[in-house]
């Protein structure tokens, strides 16, 4: 167990910097989790954490020790691979083992210890097979195994259940968090998965173009994204944005097509009548009657078992709204939404970040320890 | 192919099927030339049939050609030649494929040009050097300026300059590069993170894995060195010693020169006792063989 410091960590190959600086503070027992596009330099940061590849500037410290000369192996490390990257000639037990058998232990302390670890993962009667006879969640789990028998002061998960079909990687999810419960390691994982992040992480940092976007616990990038990319990226679907000026005097945002939004003035007091950025979740919405409220031409519905989501074109901007119990003789061509006014949120049309001046309200400052604790 | 027609397949097992006879025709007749005694061979026609004198021809030509001593010299040669080549090319590949110096794409290339000079051609060169081993280093020494009095060192009538020579491979290195570059580089990661160094990876895990690709290249190295002919001709003139099987054969067929018919059945005999390891190591190894070149096993 230990934390782990990234400070002005850069990474370049050659002239293209694809890691533009980062400044991150992991704290011991951490669950945190690198949330981003592909290609946003997430798993670049794990590697670079792992020792697989070179810092180019900066430090990164695990501990309190600077690891940017030292070897994978003195980092105290272990990892495990979206492929799995088990050797293939080698039986189970002996994937699992491989690292103490490199470190010199006697074949009898080795069988002992891969049998404890196999066992607490439900591998214990596959030790003699294949890996190619075994199935993805095993493997997975074989992978887990091997990483953690070197009882590692960090764990690394680079996008580990993004090869497994839909039920296993929830199941998997809820396996890595157990694990994750029961040992209390520091963990860094990688995932392009929203809701894989939103369910596992204690912290999660969204990246952006190599830059961090935001740093927080799943229910303050949920609900106070502090930019547009974060509110787009996170959440199914993402945050519906429409563009407006601001009238501070009636607490209203006037659309492009002229209709009219009301924000939470006491919320954002001092807005200039400005261009900005309404945002909503869709679960947000309220339909009416016809004829009351904003009106939305409805396109399309997606059918979600218990709810579905109504996808609406309003002034030449996409709104979904996510209807639950809403009976679908109800749905017209011609859709009247409303938002309650606290659940609108700001943000600044040139820059894209979230609207500054906000006085944050009591309930949304409470984060989510309780909402952990419940899960 | 997917197309199956009938006719199509009469006439591609009719081509195959004349393929066959013609590797097979000569084959036969050297059986069947070995089979009958000195009178019926030289026969003409020479009978299409095989004779009772198999055995008698066997042992009189096992004799003659002195094939316990250089059968094994054979043996040696062949397995110093294959085992050697088979250590070089993996390491020539595994420091072309996973280290990152700056000279490596170089290196690859000069390796990959060498097979455009087999043996053959760079022999006078070649037999200077094993001659005289050290004189690439005086000459260059003396290039220099320097005189060093190094000691006299030749490989001729040597096992060591029977093998030596001959275990630079470009095929062997191209083969085994092309296979390290299918291992994921995951597989490399993860022994990484366990603590392996290149060595023990390169040992415990990428050897283990190129098995089936070793058995090919094996097969493939075995037949060849035990075929060469012209290298040992060249730098064996202890011929007691250090014969080797194909190099005796020339001397079982006596030429017109010493004014006797030619004792083709022993001859032939002779040929079916060289002829026989490569085509024993070929039938044991053809399974992996196949598996090597077509397929990764994974």
């Amino acid at each position: 167990m230990s934390n782990i410091s990234f400070r002005k960590v850069r990474k370049s190959y050659g002239k293209n910097e694809v890691v533009h600086g980062v400044d991150l503070e992991v704290r011991q027992g951490e669950f945190m989790v690198f949330l981003g596009p592909s290609g946003c330099g997430k798993s670049t940061l794990l590697r670079m954490v792992a020792g697989l590849e070179q810092i180019t500037a900066g430090d990164i410290a695990i501990g309190g020790r600077v690891v940017n000369k030292l070897e994978p192996r003195e980092r105290g490390c272990a990892m495990v691979f979206q492929n799995y990257a088990l050797y293939p000639h080698m039986s189970v037990g002996e994937n699992i083992g491989y690292s103490l058998r490199v470190a010199g232990l006697s074949k009898r302390q080795r069988l002992a210890k891969v049998q404890v670890v196999a066992d607490s993962l439900g591998l214990g009667e596959f030790l003699s097979r294949k890996p190619g006879q075994l199935s993805g969640g095993q493997r997975q789990r074989v992978a887990m195994g091997r990483a953690m028998i070197r009882e590692p002061k960090v764990f690394l998960y680079d996008e580990p259940l993004s090869n497994l079909d839909a039920r296993l990687r929830v199941a998997m999810r809820v396996e890595i968090r157990k694990l994750h419960q029961k040992l209390g390691t520091t963990t860094l994982f990688v995932t392009h998965d929203q809701v894989e992040a939103m369910t596992l992480a204690d912290r999660i940092v969204v990246m952006n173009k190599g830059a961090v976007e935001q740093v927080g616990t799943p229910y303050e990038i949920y609900h106070q994204p502090q930019s547009v990319y974060v509110a787009a990226f996170v959440g199914t679907p993402g945050l519906n944005l429409l563009a407006g000026v601001a009238d501070p005097a009636r607490g209203l945002i006037v659309l492009t097509d002229g209709q009219t939004l009301s924000y939470d003035r006491e919320r954002w007091p001092d807005v200039d009548a400005v261009d900005v950025l309404a945002g909503f979740r869709a679960e947000a919405v309220q339909l009416g009657p016809a004829g009351y409220g904003i009106k939305a031409v409805l396109q399309f519905t997606e059918e979600l078992g218990a709810s579905r989501l109504l996808h609406a074109e309003l002034g030449g901007s996409p709104v979904i709204a996510l209807a639950s119990g809403f009976r679908y003789d109800q749905v017209q061509p011609t859709l009247a939404i409303s938002v309650d006014p606290a659940q609108v949120q700001l943000f600044d049309s040139k820059t894209g970040r979230r609207l500054a001046g906000e006085r944050l309200l009591a309930e949304t400052t409470e984060t989510s320890p309780s909402i952990l604790a419940a899960e | 192919m997917i197309e199956r027609t009938p006719i199509l397949d009469f006439f591609t097992h009719l081509i195959l099927l004349f393929g066959l006879i013609c590797l097979l025709v000569p084959l036969w007749i050297v059986f069947v030339a070995a089979s009958h005694d000195f009178h019926t061979v030289n026969q003409l026609p020479m009978p299409l049939w095989p004779g009772g004198h198999l055995f008698e021809n066997l042992s009189l030509a096992w004799d003659k050609g002195n094939f316990d001593r250089v059968m094994l010299n054979s043996f040696i040669v062949a397995f110093g030649v294959t085992a050697g080549k088979i250590v070089l090319a993996a390491l020539s590949a595994f420091s072309i494929v996973y280290f990152n110096y700056r000279a490596r794409m170089l290196v690859f290339w000069i390796i990959f040009v060498t097979l455009m000079l087999p043996l053959e051609v760079r022999i006078v060169p070649t037999y200077a050097v094993a001659a005289d081993v050290l004189r690439p280093l005086r000459s260059t020494l003396s290039f220099f300026g320097l005189e060093v009095g190094l000691p006299e060192w030749n490989l001729l009538n040597s096992y060591q300059g029977l093998i030596l020579p001959l275990v630079a491979t470009a095929t062997g290195t191209f083969l085994y590069r092309q296979f390290f570059l299918t291992v994921p580089d995951d597989l490399t990661e993860a022994a990484k993170m366990d603590g392996a160094g290149p060595m023990r990876f390169f040992l415990q895990i990428l050897m283990p894995l190129s098995k089936t690709n070793m058995a090919a290249l094996a097969t493939i190295l075995f037949v060849w060195s035990w075929n060469q002919y012209l290298w040992p001709l060249l730098i064996i003139t202890d011929h007691k010693n250090f014969a080797t099987a194909t190099m005796q054969l020339q001397k079982i067929v006596p030429g017109p020169m010493f004014g006797e018919p030619p004792v083709w059945n022993i001859a032939m005999a002779a040929n079916l006792i060289v002829l026989a390891p490569p085509v024993i190591v070929t039938v044991l190894l053809q399974r992996w063989f196949v598996r090597g070149l077509i397929s990764t096993d994974k």
